[in-house]
């Protein structure tokens, strides 16, 4: 499956432990295979994965030039505003940093559209892309945010800014201060019995009446199933 | 939990390959007729009720790479499916000009970890197709012959679903579904004007409970993560452990079997295995050997297993292991609903799949190609993940202002940030999945020049689709755009057409892949008999879905475990008359 499959999945749906040691030999049990740098995924991990996320979290991408470019251009996108904090606040450099390492096509685009900002930035202005006023920094990125609008001579801009949106939108609204932004509201055990009825109303929906005896009722769901030979719940 | 490695000469009434759905079943049944058992697992023990294995209620921020997929983990980072269709060390090859992709799981449990639930049995049609289009086989047994035991599924693992009298659906013992979500409320709208059959789906989650070991659903969308509460069906939480809790089981894990052992007079004796923790290789013997690895995994073992009495392979005089491969057919498609921009935030989150779904409802003498396929739907406010706020170079046009004009696409700032807010859970859409025809040209064989890093073999594939897969997929397509635009949704992307076999999926990425050890009462055409016992080895059998004749439009895994529940008691009672 590929990045692009994975994503249409996405759309839809959705170390601290230790390796699993089961059928080890004594010696292997002392094998130290835990995480030494914070911040892997936790949760039934393999050893390789461990070591992957391990060796990607020690590896850094971006120089300290490059980094100081991301901030400004992540917050450009995801500015704070007076309900939430900005791109930077929610730590989206950080996960792009990892994206970089974890999915390697990002890198070249990555590294050559930011050198590009400068080539452009040079070009137009005579200095680098940092350098410029702000007003300057959005007159280049007003050439490449808008892809329906762009010039044609603009298009490697355009993607480039594409690539950059989507990691930074992607790394805000799977934040903390993202979810807070977003209104979501699941994640946590509950009891679901169906769409509130103020909402089906407003869209013109009700349950159907030969399904609503069959719904799990909430009350219920602590007994034990029983049924009759015909399949029938009976307790 | 930990056992030593057995030296060669450890014997027990029993050794299962794989704890998947059939490993799982058989260790059970075996094991609670008073048998020893051993069961064999290629990847480490799991339990998501352990804090160290959970990854279930985690938030995408717990994830470095926030959710996405890895190679090892293709449905996401917490999903708990460890492998994917490429293992480091554990390659494939297939015939030019050819497709498969094979999906492995290594772990207690297998594939159950993370699947759909989705649980459907097979009707009196899906058993006796040939008899019906004239194509492909019909299976040696019908419907009645498993009714019982897909009932004694239903009792002992849970499934909700509703009593609807479809002649090739059949009902079983349900436990209440949940009421759809919003989005399923309008693909029903839109399913109904197309006179399209909606219903409950029918998936093994517990909204109640079936006894009182596990624990009943709490509704956090998360069933590929693996339940905590053991509220859905994965074999190691429901069926392995709870076997092994009672003493007669014992498991090892962590190896990798590469042939099933056969003395003189043809008969299986063991197992050999690879241990993956020192790489050294392992003998098991038994009485009774049972294989649980995957349709392609017990196929590579069965043809790995040459002896001058088993040339081939063991149980494969006929030629027909790895033949017949055959996976599902699918393909999909994706529309937003203005209806659903700007949406009220609740908990919609529900069980970890669809609450409705389309079972097959046309007459195939109608159409233009042979079996049927059902429709999956999905939507709503799930948990945001790596994905969410992607391609707003393309989608934000469709994301109005309050006096209708579209936003532009692309953009940045306060506007883009209050967009994608807005935008969110208005996407939905369906996934078809429907039965392909088996084929003696699509198959599995031993590459003879390619070995894994255990110097096992490896799987060759030679696999095509024909007419009847992709005129099938192009009826999906035609089906979902009806759908969607009659739900009043706005469908997003071009419709695929005859330049992708109309979105039809590669063979193995549904990854229901059935068949290469089909049963049959004909030695010279099938591998196993009626009881999915070796036509040429009466003391091997087999319990996942190489048995399988033809594969329905449902998913395998009832059918699996209620085949694995007839073989265990065909295998206990052969026992007690001493036949093997």
């Amino acid at each position: 499956m590929n990045r692009r499959e994975n994503l249409k999945l996405l759309f839809t749906g959705s170390l601290a432990s230790g390796f699993l040691l089961t059928n080890c030999a004594p010696e292997d049990k002392t094998a130290d295979f835990s995480p030494k740098i914070a911040g892997g995924t936790p949760g039934g991990r393999t050893a390789e994965e461990i070591a992957y996320d391990q060796r990607l979290l020690s590896e850094t991408f971006f120089t300290e030039e490059e980094r100081k470019k991301l901030d400004v251009l992540v917050d450009i996108i995801m500015p704070a505003d007076s309900e939430s904090g900005s791109a930077t606040d929610a730590g989206v450099p950080d996960f792009i940093e990892f994206m970089m390492k974890d999915y390697t096509p990002y890198q070249t685009p990555m590294r050559g559209g930011l050198m590009w900002l400068d080539h452009y930035s040079d070009d137009s202005y005579g200095k680098k892309f940092l350098e410029l006023s702000e007003s300057e920094r959005m007159e280049i990125i007003d050439l490449i945010a808008w892809p329906d609008k762009a010039k044609p001579e603009m298009e490697g801009g355009v993607k480039f800014f594409n690539m950059l949106r989507n990691l930074t939108s992607t790394g805000y609204f799977t934040s903390e201060i993202g979810f807070k932004y977003l209104g979501y509201k699941g994640n946590t055990p509950n009891v679901w019995d169906g769409v509130p009825d103020e909402v089906m109303k407003k869209h013109g929906f009700a349950y159907e009446e030969k399904y609503l005896s069959q719904y799990l009722k909430p009350d219920e769901r602590g007994k034990i199933a029983e049924w009759d030979d015909e399949g029938n719940l009976i307790g | 939990m930990s056992f030593e490695i057995k030296s060669s000469g450890e014997a027990y009434d029993v050794i299962i390959v794989g704890s998947g759905a059939g490993g799982g079943m058989a260790s059970k049944i075996l094991s609670e007729a008073g048998l020893s058992v051993a069961v064999l697992e290629a990847g480490g023990d799991f339990d998501p009720a352990k804090e160290e294995d959970r990854t279930q209620l985690r938030y995408p921020w717990e994830s470095p790479r926030r959710g996405s997929g890895t190679p090892t983990r293709p449905f996401g980072d917490f999903d708990q499916a460890i492998g994917g269709w490429d293992i480091a060390g554990e390659p494939y090859t297939r015939s030019s000009g050819t497709s498969f992709d094979w999906f492995r799981s290594r772990m207690l449990g297998g594939r159950t970890n993370h699947w759909g639930r989705i649980s459907l049995r097979f009707g009196p049609n899906d058993f006796k197709r040939s008899s019906i289009d004239g194509l492909g086989d019909d299976w040696p047994i019908g419907y009645d012959d498993v009714k019982p035991y897909y009932d004694k599924v239903d009792k002992l693992i849970g499934v909700f679903g509703t009593k609807e009298g479809i002649y090739n659906e059949p009902d079983g013992f349900f436990l209440p579904p949940p009421k759809p979500r919003l989005h399923e409320m309008f693909v029903a709208k839109g399913a109904k004007k197309a006179n399209i059959p909606v219903i409950p789906s029918r998936l093994s989650m517990l909204t109640r409970p079936v006894n009182n070991e596990r624990g009943v659903c709490f509704f956090c969308n998360q069933c590929n993560r693996a339940c905590q509460a053991y509220a859905d069906f994965s074999s190691g939480t429901v069926l392995v452990k709870p076997a092994m809790a009672k003493g007669k089981v014992e498991l090892y894990t962590n190896a990798m079997v590469r042939a099933v052992t056969t003395d003189d007079s043809g008969k299986a004796t063991g197992v050999s295995y690879v241990s993956k923790v020192d790489m050294k290789e392992y003998k098991l013997r038994a009485r009774v050997v049972v294989l649980g690895a995957s349709a392609c995994e017990s196929a590579r073992i069965m043809m790995n297993s040459k002896s001058k009495t088993h040339p081939n392979g063991v149980g494969n005089s006929s030629g027909m292991v790895g033949r017949y491969l055959h996976d599902s057919t699918g393909a999909d498609r994706m529309a937003i609903m203005p209806d659903l921009i700007d949406r009220e935030r609740y908990n919609e989150d529900g069980v970890g799949g669809m609450h409705v779904y389309t079972p097959w409802w046309l007459d195939n003498k109608k159409l233009d190609f042979a079996r049927g396929y059902h429709i999956e739907y999905w939507g709503g406010m799930s948990m945001p993940s790596y994905g969410i706020g992607f391609a707003m170079d393309t989608m934000r046009k469709h994301i109005k202002d309050e006096f209708g004009n579209p936003s532009p696409n692309g953009g940045y700032g306060e506007g883009l940030k209050k967009d994608i807010r807005r935008y969110y859970g208005s996407t939905l859409g369906m996934s078809g999945r429907g039965e392909s025809i088996p084929q003696y040209s699509n198959y599995c064989e031993i590459d003879p020049n390619v070995v894994d890093k255990f110097g096992i073999p490896v799987l060759k594939f030679t696999y095509n689709w024909t007419d009847q897969e992709i005129k099938q997929a192009k009826h999906m397509q035609d089906t979902f755009e009806e759908i969607l635009t009659n739900a009043g949704a706005v469908l997003l992307g071009n419709k695929p057409g005859p330049e992708s076999k109309y979105g039809l999926a590669g063979p193995g990425r549904i990854i229901h892949e059935v068949g290469t050890t089909r049963m049959g009462d004909n030695p010279a055409t099938s591998v196993l008999n009626s009881n999915c016992q070796a036509h040429d080895c009466n003391n091997l059998f087999v319990v996942d879905a190489g048995p399988f004749v033809s594969q329905a439009d449902k998913n395998p895994t009832w059918t699996i475990l209620a085949l694995a529940w007839r073989t265990s008691d065909f295998i206990v009672s052969e026992l007690k008359k001493k036949n093997i």
